[in-house]
């Protein structure tokens, strides 16, 4: 649980999004490079270069921030809920192009007058002097707006990455410490402990194997989300240690039966895929019953799928659903999602026959290559 | 001091373990019985009537609590009630509600100094009571009080672990040979627990439905229906005349319906005058 917590406390804290002010004093010093390099080529009075430079990319940095921010909120508008589109402050490089343009005549046709106001002196704008000279001013001005657009482009996406980053990690260390917290349930640890303390005193060899089997599963649970696969095997070893520690508390209230065959049990599983199904089946199906029952636990081959059923003979499904948070079942369904897409399912049903009871039944993709040939 | 006591605990190890322990910090306390759910624990203290229940919270069929709530709404008034001593392994809202009902319990894995500390303060209540001449009524209110307050304390605890509020029922879909009959909730007269069903009652005629009282009792809105025993819930505005009879419990009748139904000690402090 503490390592959970300290993963959330030593992530990098995220850059966050800058805002609008700081974007324009940021341009304004660009304006600033660009009107001392521009004194330094062609030989402008670097006062009056400044001021010019200065004030263009200014307002021309206003009038297209302010554009792409009502463009970004229209597309906001029109965009699906949830969407990417409905998430961006980014209206994409075609609209792009044509706010930095429309941005850059406006923001100079603005901001060289105003330049000149403050310097008294007059320099030409677009529509005066030569045609073409409008066109090489144009360019000029339209040249830095690209640079410090792609500059606020690359800054913003590399914080929204961040931030991305910082959420999947943070939501992967909350559903891991939710993890841990459903598989060490206290009330389960605290009754198992009970009974261990007792088995010390009454019966030393058969508490000496309860502690393993403990050890055992204790470790499983703590180690389950480091690997990514062990063999079925494996998997239904650490769940005859969980139901073996059940078996002592519950006594004659709870049998098991386990059923897997030999060309299956090298193939590999996700690390207790099946453990909340068999959690489940206890809690809600065994425990509230006053004659308790028996869980089997299967695997088969049907075609390409591995098929793996957790068999109660308890209560049954209650319509309500009231009992518990479905936190397990919720769990094995986004973990199926994640490894197998649509290839894997997971049904839990009445079992009907004559014991009654749930069935929960796990369909996975075999492997392309079966070990056993 | 000589007493006689049952041991309710659903896992075998633990019943037997407890029996140990109590047989060492209180020799002279007698077992009679030792029994593993609810319903036997009700059953087994009905007829044995031991001085002290140790209840577990946790079994199947009944949970301690409820069975509590059955003992005090089935004991036979003539008699104090046996001293109710709750077992659980870990259950933080339950805790805070025994410390504040000074209701005693014990932990477990349960530890000697503890069980005697809780052995004592059984018998000092036990000599207090023989001493007081065996007036049922004094120390029975004070045992309903506490259980009034845990029983509360337990609904709210639950209600967060299920997530969101229970949605609330407008209409009762019963079945009816095969048909389904919508049965608006507003019409219902009372609901009565019969084993895995609930009995419908409505002015017109009765339903049976497939759900135990405990699932449907948080999908009714409690300001209009109240549970008046752990078998009833009534329709508040449907109850006519609430009568207390002398051992405590109160009887009601219906505006359209014959039916008298019973409202239990536990519940009989919801009808007093304005």
């Amino acid at each position: 649980m503490t390592t959970a917590t300290d993963d959330r406390t030593t992530l990098t804290p995220v850059r966050r999004r800058s805002h609008f002010g700081v974007r324009g004093l940021r341009s304004a010093g660009f304006g600033v490079v660009i009107g001392i390099c521009l004194s330094l080529a062609f030989g402008y009075s670097i006062w009056s270069a400044l001021a010019h430079s200065v004030c263009i990319s200014t307002s021309c940095w206003f009038v297209i921030d302010s554009t792409r921010l009502l463009v970004v909120r229209w597309q906001h508008r029109h965009a699906a809920p949830g969407s990417p589109e409905a998430e961006t402050r980014w209206p994409g490089w075609p609209w792009m192009l044509l706010i930095i343009v429309f941005g850059t005549i406006i923001g100079f046709s603005v901001g060289n007058p105003v330049a000149d106001l403050i310097t008294g002196r007059s320099s030409p704008g677009f529509l005066r002097g030569t045609w073409s000279q409008g066109l090489a001013l144009l360019v000029m001005s339209l040249l830095p707006g690209l640079v410090i657009t792609y500059y606020f482009y690359s800054r913003e996406t590399i914080a929204a990455k961040e931030a991305a980053v910082e959420t999947a990690q943070r939501q992967a260390a909350e559903h891991q410490l939710k993890l841990l917290e459903s598989q060490l349930e206290p009330h389960m640890l605290f009754n198992t402990l009970a009974n261990l303390r007792v088995l010390i005193g009454v019966d030393p060899p058969r508490a000496q194997a309860m502690l393993d089997q403990l050890i055992a599963f204790l470790r499983a649970t703590l180690s389950a989300s480091r690997a990514a696969r062990h063999p079925l095997s494996a998997e239904f070893a650490r769940l005859s240690d969980y139901l073996a520690l059940m078996q002592i508390r519950m006594g004659e209230r709870l049998q098991t039966h386990f059923d897997l065959p030999d060309e299956l049990a090298a193939l590999p599983v996700p690390p207790l895929l099946l453990q909340p199904l068999v959690e489940n089946s206890i809690k809600h199906g065994l425990e509230p019953k006053v004659a308790g029952g028996r869980i089997d636990v299967s695997a088969r081959r049907e075609g390409e799928q591995l098929v793996l059923q957790v068999h109660d003979t308890g209560a049954g499904l209650s319509n309500g659903h009231s009992d518990g948070t479905q936190f397990g079942l919720l769990q094995v369904r986004e973990r199926l999602a994640t490894l197998y897409g649509a290839k894997a399912t997971l049904e839990l049903a009445n079992a009907g026959g004559t014991e009654g009871g749930t069935l929960a039944t796990l369909r996975l993709p075999l492997p392309a290559t079966p070990p056993t040939p | 001091m000589n007493a006689t006591a049952l041991i309710a605990e659903d896992e075998p190890l633990l019943a037997a373990n407890l029996q140990a322990e109590l047989a060492r910090a209180w020799p002279a306390l007698q077992i009679v019985a030792n029994v593993r759910h609810g319903a036997a624990a009700v059953e087994a203290a009905l007829a044995q009537r031991p001085d002290v229940v140790f209840l577990d919270i946790q079994m199947p069929g009944m949970t301690g609590l409820e069975a509590a709530q059955a003992l005090s709404e089935d004991w036979p008034e003539a008699l104090p009630l046996p001293l109710i001593v709750f077992v659980t392994a870990y259950d933080q809202y339950a805790l805070q509600a025994f410390e504040r009902a000074a209701v005693d319990y014990v932990l477990k894995p349960v530890l000697p100094e503890r069980l005697a500390q809780t052995c004592t303060r059984v018998q000092s209540a036990l000599r207090q009571r023989r001493d007081s001449g065996n007036n049922p009524a004094a120390s029975l209110e004070a045992t309903l009080a506490q259980l009034r307050g845990l029983l509360a304390s337990n609904g709210h605890a639950q209600a967060p672990a299920m997530g969101s509020a229970p949605v609330q029922l407008s209409v009762i879909q019963a079945a009816v040979g095969t048909a389904i009959h919508m049965v608006p909730v507003a019409e219902v007269l009372y609901f009565e627990a019969a084993d895995k069903y609930v009995r419908v009652i409505t002015a017109e005629r009765e339903y049976l439905v497939r759900t135990s009282l405990r699932e449907l009792l948080p999908q009714l809105d409690a300001q209009r229906f109240w549970q008046v025993h752990r078998g009833t819930v009534v329709r508040a505005d449907a109850i006519a005349t609430a009568v207390r009879d002398e051992s405590g419990k109160v009887l009601l009748t219906l505006r359209d319906h014959k039916d008298k139904l019973t409202a239990s000690r536990l519940y009989a402090h919801l009808f007093k005058a304005m």
